[in-house]
């Protein structure tokens, strides 16, 4: 009989003490990631669970990685046992390089990362277009440890390094118009081989309502065990909702656009039966194919991991809902 | 000669099987080896299905006919894998819960396409046998017509079963449409241009 075993992660693993109390700088996020990962072998997913963020022989992507410092270590933590930097690196939804859980890791070294702008537009007084380094670098980094429930029933926990969204969102100046945010993903079918066939409709699109857009746990990621994101977990930069179905955490931002409706969005645009605009983690609602009581905590072998109302971030988002019918808006 | 053949193809069969208990035991089934487990083991029992099925049109297309031989033990592979596959998604999905996995069996359609497939190759299984063919005479193969329809709600299972219907799930779809189209036509230009004859089995 044989089930996976992680070495327990030692904190110093996580967050460099040493580096965090150097002085805070914001290293450029490096592209080049395409030489790195273009060598990743196939069954990467095999490697033991060790995790090989450090450094020094890690995994295939150690060298396109950008190490980040002087972020805040723990900034919202869980004492659940970290996932792996390969379980969160090598099983991914990233539609864009594939439809398997392995093909992002294989496929995505071809993106190129750098240089990336994000343009922020739509209803507010300062739109522009930013280097992601100048989006970033006015707002310090934070650690955030979220648990992620994929609406496929799996989840993980994840170190995420990021800022908080309502930060660059306020840089903006947005309008009372501004009801939702819309993010949209690079468009890059010569780089993105997904977007060469059909399936979704692309560019992957994603949205939120203005208050959960601005609620504290919502992230802009650009890295995870002190390094920068690499390719197939949405680099440069990606959304995370920790409370939401991890679809809603779009993948390689390039826009972020204020506007006065709902905006459509990639999954529900696709299978507006099965997927919402809300998408919260709900263990009540199932999807139509199975149910959402229940997940498999990677890289547990059973189901049997209880579902929690808005993931456990309930006393933080519950009442963004109050009064909802969230089976009606699932 | 012949038993070394059908050996051969026995241990053939085996091969995927022991590739999983290989990759099981060496950390190599991934990320999620439950998901691959149930993955892997459902496309093994759908492929041996499709093999199961492409022996008639095969040994009417070459003439070659002694395929047949080997046609029992495809089709019991195929079994053996599906029966695998149910098993993976009772124990690692449902954790034992027959009345939850009987709530989904109702509730869901690819899962009732899925265990409508399983449940049906049970009785072909069992009817597999010399002494089972003997008895049941000419309603055996009456009987074993079943397995078109166990072809039809694998393949509908593997399609409704993925996010956005696209690659794999739909080339095996195909595949089945192929095989029993080809019974299809058979069965009309055959009764058409020769209606005195009787439909050779």
């Amino acid at each position: 009989m044989l089930i996976r075993q992680n070495a327990p992660i030692p904190s110093s693993e996580i967050t460099d003490e040493g580096v965090y109390l150097r002085r805070r700088e914001f290293i450029r996020l490096t592209g080049g990631a395409a030489v790195a990962a273009a060598a990743g072998p196939f069954l990467a997913g095999c490697s033991p669970g060790g995790v090989s963020a450090e450094p020094a022989g890690g995994g295939p992507y150690s060298a396109a990685q950008a190490p980040l410092s002087g972020y805040k270590p723990r900034a919202v933590a869980t004492d659940e046992k970290l996932n792996t930097f390969d379980d969160i690196t090598s099983y991914n939804n990233f539609y864009e390089f594939g439809t398997g859980k392995s093909d992002p890791k294989r496929y995505a070294g071809t993106l190129k990362t750098s240089p990336w702008t994000v343009k922020v537009d739509g209803h507010c007084n300062k739109p522009a277009e930013y280097q992601v380094e100048d989006l970033i670098k006015p707002v310090a980094l934070e650690e955030r440890i979220y648990r992620m429930r994929c609406v496929e029933a799996w989840s993980m926990v994840i170190p995420w390094i990021g800022v908080p969204l309502a930060e660059v969102i306020k840089r903006a100046e947005p309008t009372s118009k501004a009801t939702f945010v819309e993010f949209t993903t690079l468009m890059r079918p010569s780089e993105m081989p997904g977007q060469r066939s059909s399936g979704l409709d692309w560019p992957y699109t994603e949205g939120l309502r203005m208050d959960e857009a601005l609620q504290p746990l919502t992230i802009l990621s650009v890295g995870m065990y002190g390094k920068t994101l690499v390719n197939q977990q949405g680099a440069p930069i990606r959304l995370v909702v920790p409370w939401k179905y991890g679809f809603k955490n779009i993948k390689s931002i390039v826009r972020i656009r204020f506007v006065d409706r709902q905006p459509k969005t990639a999954w529900q645009t696709a299978n507006p039966d099965e997927y919402g605009f809300y998408s919260n983690v709900n263990p009540e609602v199932d999807h139509p194919r199975w149910s959402q009581a229940t997940e498999r905590r990677i890289p547990g072998f059973f189901k049997n991991h209880k579902t929690l109302m808005f993931n456990g971030y309930g006393d933080q988002v519950a009442s963004l809902y109050a009064g909802m019918d969230l089976r009606k808006y699932y | 000669m012949r038993k070394a053949i059908k050996s051969l193809v026995f241990l053939l069969a085996l091969v995927p099987a022991a590739w999983l208990v290989y990759l099981l035991l060496t950390n190599g089934l991934g990320v999620n080896p439950a998901e691959t487990l149930q993955l892997e083991t459902g496309i093994w029992a759908l492929r041996f299905l499709l093999g199961g099925l492409a022996i008639t049109p095969l040994r009417r297309l070459t003439g070659w006919n002694r395929l047949v031989q080997y046609r029992r033990m495809i089709g019991l592979f195929a079994f053996f894998y599906a029966f695998l596959h149910f098993l993976s998604y009772l124990v690692l999905d449902q954790y034992f819960a027959f009345g939850q996995m009987m709530t989904d069996v109702v509730k869901r359609p690819f899962i009732t396409m899925g265990f409508i497939a399983f449940v049906l190759m049970i009785p072909l299984a069992l009817t597999s046998t010399k002494g089972w063919i003997r008895r049941l005479g000419r309603r055996w193969q009456t009987v074993h017509r079943l397995v078109y329809l166990v072809a039809i709600t694998a393949a509908i299972h593997y399609v409704w079963k993925v996010k956005v219907p696209f690659g794999a799930p739909l080339y095996y779809a195909a595949a089945v449409a192929l095989l029993l189209g080809f019974r299809i036509v058979r069965y009309y230009s055959s009764s058409k241009s020769m209606p005195t004859q009787p439909v050779k089995a």
